[in-house]
């Protein structure tokens, strides 16, 4: 129990919300390179907050039972969005002060933005769910149109507020039908509620699509993805490395909670929708990124069909499901990490690189850095021995446990068309003929490097002892 | 009497009012933000019907709390339009066409 009220400081979010404001003073005052001091402050905060989740006890967390919840999933996820925003922090930091981007807010907002992602993470309520998507998205929308003087960048920023408020609206609007029948906000009472009946009445099933629909906009899982090939193009590199890897990882939970924990008993009428969603976005995913030249649409692709995959495994709504699904959201932000610390360290005449075509000849000016995105892509299409196909294998595992075999083999061919536009990068940076000498460089400084050399060292390395992270993620309770 | 049906009936008109203006407008960004704002208020009126139709209080707070969030969210929205309006010196909906998708 709190017997101390300074206790209080040591919950991770209130350190982190406080913290935040710290960093936000802290960059106010400073006169020279605000903005660098303020990153490596905000990812000192981060780090320190990742150790209070790690220690944060249950007591710490009693008193807000009715808004949050405390469990071993929700810790993962915490901890791996707030992995996800060091590494994000740290490899965009030379990318900002490259395209002379110096705004120290800039880290602040990321901070707030995580500081959203673990409320929607530990959220166990309708209230606090809406409130920590807003914290998180209004942060993002910020973010995206932070380059003020570039049309694109003011362009996303638009898009996304736009799409965004009306998904959230969307989501409030379920909100209200959910709370009006079934008289309580609360997750574990709604789901006590609903346990006496037998199947949903009209009003609740309106209030679950519509917050379905929300929450796949939040996902970006088709036909609500829209806005992200849009917004991962305009905003600048770094923000969309930011995009790609932590808000993700935040969605993903919150749709596995939101499903989970208070509709638990109606898989049927949860369970076609996100089937739905589910097979669209792996075979969008797949097909349209053939066609894109722009190497930030590409990923955009890449994740929606990523997404896809991770909702079979929610699908499937086993242990082994919640397993699979960590792992896989685990592989998916070490590969992001890792091709987005490439990213914002290849400059083509100075330009920060954008065109698939312009990596031709990579191979032979730069061989490692190739090999690097070469192992990433593979990975990213699920060819063994790399992380990618853990996350993959798991998933198909716990689809065929439940017996959802066509889902899988609807997943296995999405999963072929795909690896045509990873291989394709490969192919150009290895086969096509152009000269890169002299055109493309390389220029990475000493902490994104280490950031570069972890992420690829787990891909690499994964097989070699896979056992720790699929022991901790099979102990993972919802 | 006013039953807890007018009101619901009321908050789907005036939401779905909301959405069509966000799809069917082409040509004023700000129309887009005030039929965001019609979305929230819609949510409103059916929280605050229900907090009174089943005797509970959290519906009202939830309200307030949208209330908030809906000024916020105009407030971040409009200083997007600021920047959006600096660059391209309109807001016409069908000038946001740089990013084809």
């Amino acid at each position: 129990m709190l017997n101390n009220i300074y206790n209080i400081f040591f919950i991770p979010e209130i350190f982190l919300a406080c913290s935040s404001f710290v960093c936000l003073l802290f960059g106010l005052f400073l006169k020279k390179n605000a903005f660098r001091q303020t990153s490596n402050l905000a990812v000192f905060v981060l780090l320190l907050t990742i150790l209070l989740v790690y220690y944060d006890s249950e007591s710490n967390f009693a008193n807000y039972k009715s808004l949050f919840s405390h469990s071993s999933f929700i810790n993962f996820f915490k901890i791996l969005a707030l992995l996800g925003s060091i590494a994000s922090i740290i490899i965009s930091k030379d990318y900002f002060l490259g395209i002379k981007l110096k705004n120290f807010e800039i880290p602040v907002l990321f901070l707030f933005s995580t500081l959203g992602m673990m409320l929607m993470i530990a959220s166990n309520n309708l209230m606090s769910m809406y409130l920590a998507i807003e914290l998180q998205s209004l942060s993002l929308y910020v973010a995206a149109a932070i380059k003020r003087d570039s049309i694109s960048s003011a362009e996303s920023g638009v898009k996304y507020f736009i799409l965004g408020a009306l998904s959230s609206g969307i989501l409030l609007y379920g909100f209200s039908l959910i709370y009006g029948f079934t008289g309580s906000m609360n997750f574990n009472e709604i789901s006590f509620y609903l346990s006496k009946y037998d199947n949903l009445n009209l009003g609740l099933i309106f209030g679950l699509v519509f917050v379905m629909v929300g929450l796949a906009f939040k996902v970006s899982a088709v036909p609500f993805h829209m806005w992200t090939p849009d917004v991962y193009e305009g905003a600048p590199n770094s923000i969309t490395g930011f995009f790609a890897i932590v808000p993700k990882i935040a969605a993903v939970a919150l749709i596995y909670r939101f499903c989970l924990v208070p509709f638990e008993n109606f898989y049927l009428e949860w369970s076609q929708i996100i089937l739905f969603l589910s097979i669209a976005s792996m075979f969008l995913g797949a097909i349209a990124a053939i066609a894109q030249s722009n190497i930030k649409r590409l990923l955009a692709y890449s994740s929606i069909g990523h997404i896809g995959y991770i909702l079979i495994a929610l699908v499937a709504a086993n242990d082994d499901g919640i397993k699979a699904a960590s792992i896989y959201m685990f592989s998916y932000m070490i590969m992001n990490v890792a091709i987005f610390a490439i990213l914002l360290s290849l400059k083509v005449k100075n330009e920060y690189l954008i065109n698939i075509s312009d990596l031709k000849g990579l191979s032979k000016s730069n061989p490692i850095v190739s090999l690097s995105i070469s192992i990433i892509m593979l990975s990213m299409a699920g060819i063994p021995p790399f992380i990618g196909f853990f996350g993959k294998f798991y998933v198909f595992i716990a689809a065929i446990e439940q017996e959802l075999y066509v889902l899988s083999v609807l997943g296995v061919l999405a999963s072929v068309i795909s690896a045509f536009y990873y291989l394709r990068i490969i192919k150009i940076m290895y086969f096509d003929e152009g000269k890169s000498e002299g055109i493309i460089n390389f220029q990475i400084s000493f902490q994104s490097k280490i950031i570069l050399f972890l992420s690829l060292f787990l891909i690499i390395c994964f097989i070699f002892y896979p056992s720790l992270l699929i022991n901790i993620s099979a102990s993972l309770t919802i | 009497m006013i039953a807890l049906e007018h009101y619901l009936f009321l908050g789907a008109i005036i939401f779905t009012l909301g959405v069509l203006g966000i799809f069917l407008n082409k040509k004023n960004l700000i129309i887009i933000l005030m039929s965001i704002e019609l979305i929230l208020l819609s949510v409103n009126i059916n929280f605050i019907a229900f907090s009174a139709y089943i005797n509970d209080i959290s519906g009202q707070i939830f309200a307030m709390l949208t209330l908030t969030v809906a000024a916020a969210e105009a407030a971040i929205g409009l200083a997007i339009l600021v920047v959006f309006f600096r660059n391209l010196g309109s807001i016409e909906v069908n000038k946001i066409n740089q990013l084809k998708g």
